[in-house]
């Protein structure tokens, strides 16, 4: 009972937490619809967005958050094994996205489209770098996590830890979705 | 809300998972395949990412499986119209800004450029 109500208010606290985290996301979405146009002369979203690629960094992140989501359940009915297999996938996937992020930026820099260029390029390396390092911080919390799992067990407090970051995970693919309907989509090909 | 209706089943994560799926190749195919009217394609992605959107808060996040007060969806929905505020209010305060700062003879041409009204 006193586990369950401590559950509860964690959850809460880091509920709000995320919510604070949308308020800036949206604050970068506003920047960028309102610079996206002010491209100076150069690189245009057009030119950047590559669709394929962006489909499968799309479907990649949104495989690990549905394999957190099942590393979620197996911690939660205390399958030790199952749970740091579906951790183990979901960093790999996560790392797999932010590699394939940094290609593109470094390929874009390398052209000399860095975030110096224009305003569009700075709020566009702003709202997806800001996206990418939000990731990277969540494959480092699993790791820390799956070193927790390793020396305590599957214990209530390991577990909630586990359910907090899925949350944190899933949300960042939620933020996702909006990058690559509102950036990539609506920019490039619309 | 309690933590262990967090998790969830896995039913449910299929089901997010497959919807989710559909929803973000539709969205893919409607921009990359002229499948629609040009004109029509911005409100239809959008529309698409906002389904999802609610697909994956059932589903994945379940907002609706809270019980007792509601206090997670309360704060979400709170925050949820300040986004909307910040959003809307800056791309609408800097589209007036634009006009208002540019030279007074351009901005008939540019408001009907931006409409689509000029040729």
């Amino acid at each position: 009972m006193e586990e369950q109500k401590k559950d509860n208010s964690v959850m809460l606290g880091f509920w709000i937490y995320l919510m604070t985290d949308l308020l800036m996301f949206a604050v970068l979405f506003a920047v960028y619809a309102v610079l996206r146009n002010n491209t100076y002369g150069g690189i245009t979203i057009r030119e950047i967005f590559n669709p394929p690629f962006v489909l499968v960094e799309t479907l990649i992140l949104l495989t690990s958050s549905f394999v957190c989501g099942l590393a979620m359940m197996a911690a939660h009915v205390q399958d030790k094994k199952k749970t740091v297999i579906y951790l183990i996938t979901t960093i790999s996937l996560g790392l797999i996205f932010v590699g394939m992020e940094l290609y593109e930026f470094s390929r874009l820099i390398s052209e000399g489209n860095d975030w110096t260029k224009s305003a569009f390029l700075s709020s566009f390396f702003t709202l997806t770098g800001t996206h990418g390092l939000h990731i990277l911080i969540g494959c480092i919390w699993i790791t820390i996590l799956l070193i927790h799992i390793a020396k305590r067990g599957l214990t209530p407090s390991t577990t909630r830890k586990i359910t907090l970051a899925g949350l944190f995970w899933h949300f960042l693919d939620i933020v996702w979705i909006f990058i690559f309907t509102i950036v990539y989509l609506m920019g490039g090909g619309a | 809300m309690s933590i262990n209706k967090r998790e969830g089943t896995m039913s449910s994560y299929i089901t997010g998972f497959v919807l989710s799926i559909i929803l973000t190749l539709s969205s893919y195919l409607v921009v990359t395949q002229n499948l629609i009217p040009k004109e029509m394609v911005i409100a239809v992605v959008i529309f698409l990412a906002l389904l999802q959107f609610v697909v994956q808060a059932i589903f994945f996040l379940h907002l609706d499986k809270e019980t007792g007060p509601r206090w997670n969806l309360i704060v979400f929905l709170s925050t949820l119209s300040i986004v909307i505020l910040v959003v809307i209010g800056s791309i609408w305060i800097m589209t007036h800004l634009n006009y208002n700062v540019m030279p007074q003879e351009d901005v008939g041409n540019y408001i009907k450029y931006d409409e689509g009204i000029a040729k």
